[in-house]
């Protein structure tokens, strides 16, 4: 509980009505969309600029409140659950977009504007911001920047980090700090704007984002093709690639997958076959088309049974259906849905693969395998029950497990995720003690008190390392 | 207010009825957040979203918060429009937690007693009585024809109503008189080569205050080639006692409906109404618990068809010409009939088929307008806020039609023109009136 004094400074700060500590209130921001988190806050509180979460900032310090800032609460790694109680901090007020500057192709906006209102602004300029994370209809730029967001084009495009140039941030001191520019070059000093992002909210709450934008490419094509080999699906991805062709989507479905969504949607796509490849190229139509065909060719000699081109966007819509339905026919399988994204490095995507199948059987569990082949980042999802104990303790072995052999594979717990507080018993695993060492110590420099977003990132006690002996 | 002993009862009948499975199916991924109307007119609350009320109903049941005066208020402010049912990766069926959640909360609440007497006779002594419906609708027509609106309107005493209401008393379509209320056809032969028999499902509202609507449905359905039966034993949908907490009553309608239908051989059951048609093919869902009633629930169910589908489904808009004087003109879904029913593009391929319009999808056409059964009366301040945001909508696309597919919709859309001031330049229709239009 905040005690009055705090209360009362805070109110002075934002005004009655963007202060609630009602129980239904701190309920609703009590979670975000990961299973298994929910943890009340003791107060929500809407600061309406930059200069109020100074404030805010500086009162948390002074009396050690955890203070945790939230977007729409759609993230799959706890970073926005309350474990530690505090403040949850609400972008509704700061959700407008500064400039859209189309000489320097850039975009300015608050943290709170949702996602794709902000692409939809920047498409009607026939300009292209490419991240797009599955929630984008609902996340805010803010949660993305601060985890660092993926979507189906980060093979060719990259990620948020990749867009983001600029920030307005406040630190927990309550100073407001700027970094990079409207620049493409800028080496003065250090490079906060890239530490910021994915941060998770643990070093300051980011209040401004200068975002850079690109040309909008002038068509797309869309194909699919089945495979009745997975080693073979990944060859082929791998050499689309060695063919020196960047696809912007190169999706993939397993076979568990491609069942159940089957059973789900009755799209009339082979059970039988072990694997299948979304692949989109953008760009100028004849690029576009050359590139299209090229990959067919190298898709027919990794023996696809099937290889089908969409002529018409109707067309690509049917072939994207397997994919988009990919989450919803597992989810509809059970209660509780885990959403992991364990990645490796393309090369690596037949193995991965297999040894989650290996592990799914071990464990006698439904996991169920799509993601971005294209990139490594893998989407193994796992249909389950929270209130069966005993199969919860097996899904928490099979992950980790999937976990283990990803990093043994050169590849990461999370590509996309972010750690939050769900991943953080495992990023030891990733970093090693030296590393979490270094990762402390920008944090304690950045916020002594810790009461940025406290339990995220850094875990109080990390998973002990199970060597699985084959 | 309701008072803890009361909050206590709420919470034990959570605990014991709410569906444990249908709660946790809610993954919390957040995907039904832009599509919920209180949570963006709210400013973004998530106390008024989907994904919030579904966390409260868990917390009810898992007695971390107790239902108080903030839970309630969060479900009153819901529409019930069920936007976020068709975008839930896990197809949680939200609008049966909310009627169960409704239920409980209404069933162990004393209400004061004007309300308690307002629900009685709107409950139980008028929706369920036909003749009581045509009583009532019928004095409406007399107020109309009498003089006494015209006196009423210029002495100013409707300026006591609250804004919306005085507004609503000027857009209520002029009602049929007595005498042709309770003259209603049972029967009528196809008109077109015979392809279907169906019945029809008339309504009370629609088969009284908006009985010309029903009339042009039927004329349609039999130029359509289908043979039309009206059982006279059928009764009102239930769908307003369902929303609000009465469902043992709309249980008790709904079983008079399966009896009604079930042996007249015909292929489908016809509504005109989506919020009507909604609740009909939930009826399996709201007898689940009745073993033999779901069986039949379950056949009446399946036969159960808007419209516009049956008309698409039979190519009524290829086989017969449908023209009408250059117009542009718009759709505003009805949420139920899209939502629940997943009828969507069946009334715009009729409306694009009408020689001489133009049609042009207004943006958002699939969010609320705010009327939602009685919500713009109980609700009004949030309805009006909605309805205004959708006027906007509807004036984007140049249209002067509106066209709605729920007596609700149109009469809240025929609000918003009048609000407007716009009712001598635009107007809303029910579809199959156009479509009747058209025919001539």
């Amino acid at each position: 509980m905040l005690s009055n004094e705090v209360k009362q400074k805070l109110i002075s700060i934002v005004s009655e009505k963007n202060y609630d500590d009602s129980k239904i209130e701190r309920l609703v921001y009590s979670y975000d969309a990961t299973p298994n988190f929910q943890s009340m806050p003791d107060a929500v509180v809407s600061p309406r600029n930059a200069e109020e979460v100074s404030q805010i900032l500086k009162i948390c310090n002074q009396y050690g409140v955890p203070i945790v800032p939230r977007g729409s609460g759609t993230n799959l790694c706890a970073g926005t659950c309350p474990t530690e109680g505090g403040i949850v901090l609400l972008f509704k007020h700061m959700n407008k977009i500064l400039e859209i500057d189309e000489e320097n192709l850039t975009i300015t906006v608050q943290p709170g504007v949702i996602t794709l209102d902000m692409i939809q602004a920047i498409e009607e300029k026939g300009l292209f911001y490419p991240p797009d994370p599955s929630s984008m209809k609902i996340s805010t730029i803010g949660g993305n920047i601060n985890e660092n967001s993926g979507g189906l084009r980060g093979l060719k495009y990259g990620v948020t980090r990749d867009y983001v140039i600029g920030l307005e941030a406040v630190l927990s001191n309550g100073d407001i700090i700027r970094t990079g520019g409207k620049l493409a070059k800028d080496v003065a000093g250090y490079d906060l704007t890239r530490l910021f992002v994915g941060s998770e909210g643990t070093l300051g709450v980011i209040t401004e984002a200068t975002l850079k934008l690109i040309p909008m490419p002038e068509t797309r094509k869309t194909m699919l093709a089945l495979y009745q080999d997975l080693s073979a699906a990944a060859r082929s991805v791998s050499k689309i690639i060695a063919n020196k062709i960047i696809p912007t989507t190169l999706e993939f479905l397993d076979q568990a997958t491609l069942k159940v969504v089957e059973d789900y949607a009755q799209i009339g796509l082979p059970t039988d076959v072990q694997a299948v490849l979304l692949i989109e190229q953008d760009g100028p139509p004849e690029v576009v088309e050359r590139d299209i065909n090229k990959i067919a060719e190298v898709c027919k000699l990794e023996n696809a049974v099937s290889i089908q081109i969409a002529a018409t966007e109707e067309e690509a819509m049917a072939l994207r259906t397997a994919r988009r339905a990919a989450l919803s026919a597992v989810a509809r399988l059970a209660p509780t849905t885990i959403l992991e994204d364990a990645t490796v490095p393309r090369s690596e995507i037949a193995n991965m693969v297999k040894a989650i199948n290996e592990i799914t059987e071990k464990y006698q569990l439904t996991i169920c395998t799509f993601g971005h082949a294209g990139d490594g980042n893998l989407h193994p999802t796992c249909a389950t029950d929270a209130r069966n104990h005993e199969e919860m303790e097996r899904v928490e072995k099979a992950f980790a497990e999937i976990f283990d052999k990803a990093i043994e594979l050169g590849g990461t717990i999370t590509g996309e995720h972010g750690v939050g507080a769900m991943k953080a018993p495992y990023l030891e695993w990733k970093l090693k003690k030296e590393g979490i060492a270094a990762m402390m110590g920008i944090k304690q420099a950045f916020d002594p008190n810790n009461i940025m977003n406290p339990g995220k990132v850094f875990a109080k006690d990390s998973k002990k390392r199970v060597v699985i002996t084959k | 207010m309701t008072t803890l002993v009361e909050q206590e009862k709420i919470q034990q009948q959570f605990k014991e009825r709410m569906n444990e499975d249908e709660l946790l199916n809610c993954m919390r991924c957040g995907f039904c957040l832009p599509t919920c109307p209180t949570y963006i007119e709210s400013g973004y609350k998530e106390s008024h979203s989907p994904r919030g009320r579904i966390a409260m109903m868990k917390a009810v049941v898992d007695g971390i918060v107790e239902p108080d005066e903030d839970f309630e208020r969060s479900l009153d402010l819901c529409l019930g429009c069920r936007a976020c049912e068709p975008v839930c990766p896990s197809g949680v069926n939200y609008g049966h937690l909310l009627e169960e959640a409704r239920d409980i909360i209404n069933q162990n609440k004393k209400h004061s007693l004007p309300v308690r007497a307002v629900r009685k006779t709107v409950f139980e002594g008028l929706f369920p009585h036909q003749n009581r419906m045509r009583t009532m609708v019928g004095l409406l027509g007399f107020y109309q024809r009498s003089g006494i609106q015209t006196l009423a309107r210029k002495t100013g005493y409707l300026g006591l109503l609250p804004d919306n209401l005085a507004t609503m008393e000027k857009v209520l379509p002029k009602v049929p008189t007595m005498k042709d209320m309770k003259n209603r056809p049972e029967h009528l032969p196809a008109i077109a080569e015979k392809v279907h028999k169906v019945a029809f499902f008339s309504g009370c509202l629609m088969d009284t205050m908006f009985m010309k609507t029903n009339d042009a449905t039927m004329k349609l359905l039999q130029l359509a080639g289908c043979e039309v039966v009206i059982p006279k034993q059928q009764t009102c949908c239930g769908a307003l006692h369902g929303h609000s907490g009465e469902k043992n009553a709309a249980k008790e309608l709904a079983k008079k409906n399966i009896a009604a239908f079930e042996d007249l051989g015909a292929d489908f059951i016809i509504t005109n109404a989506g919020g009507c048609g909604a609740f009909l093919v939930d009826y399996d869902h709201l007898l689940k618990d009745d073993p033999v009633w779901k069986e039949r629930a379950e056949v009446f169910k399946s036969k159960i068809k808007d419209i516009s589908e049956i008309l698409v489904a039979v190519s009524f808009h290829k086989k017969v010409k449908l023209e009408l004087p250059a117009q542009v003109i718009t759709y505003q879904d009805s949420c139920h009939l899209r939502n629940v029913m997943k009828t969507a593009s069946a009334p715009r391929i009729l409306l694009e088929s009408i020689k001489g319009v133009r049609f042009v999808e207004m943006k958002e056409a699939d969010r609320c307008c705010g009327s939602a059964g009685i919500y713009n009366i109980v609700e009004s301040e949030m309805s009006m806020v909605m309805l205004d945001y959708k006027m906007v909508q509807a004036k984007a696309t140049h249209a002067t039609t509106i066209v709605t597919a729920n007596p609700g919709c149109l009469l809240q859309m025929q609000l918003g023109v009048e609000r407007e001031g716009l009712s001598d330049k635009m107007r809303a229709v029910h579809i199959v009136d156009l479509l009747a239009e058209a025919v001539k």
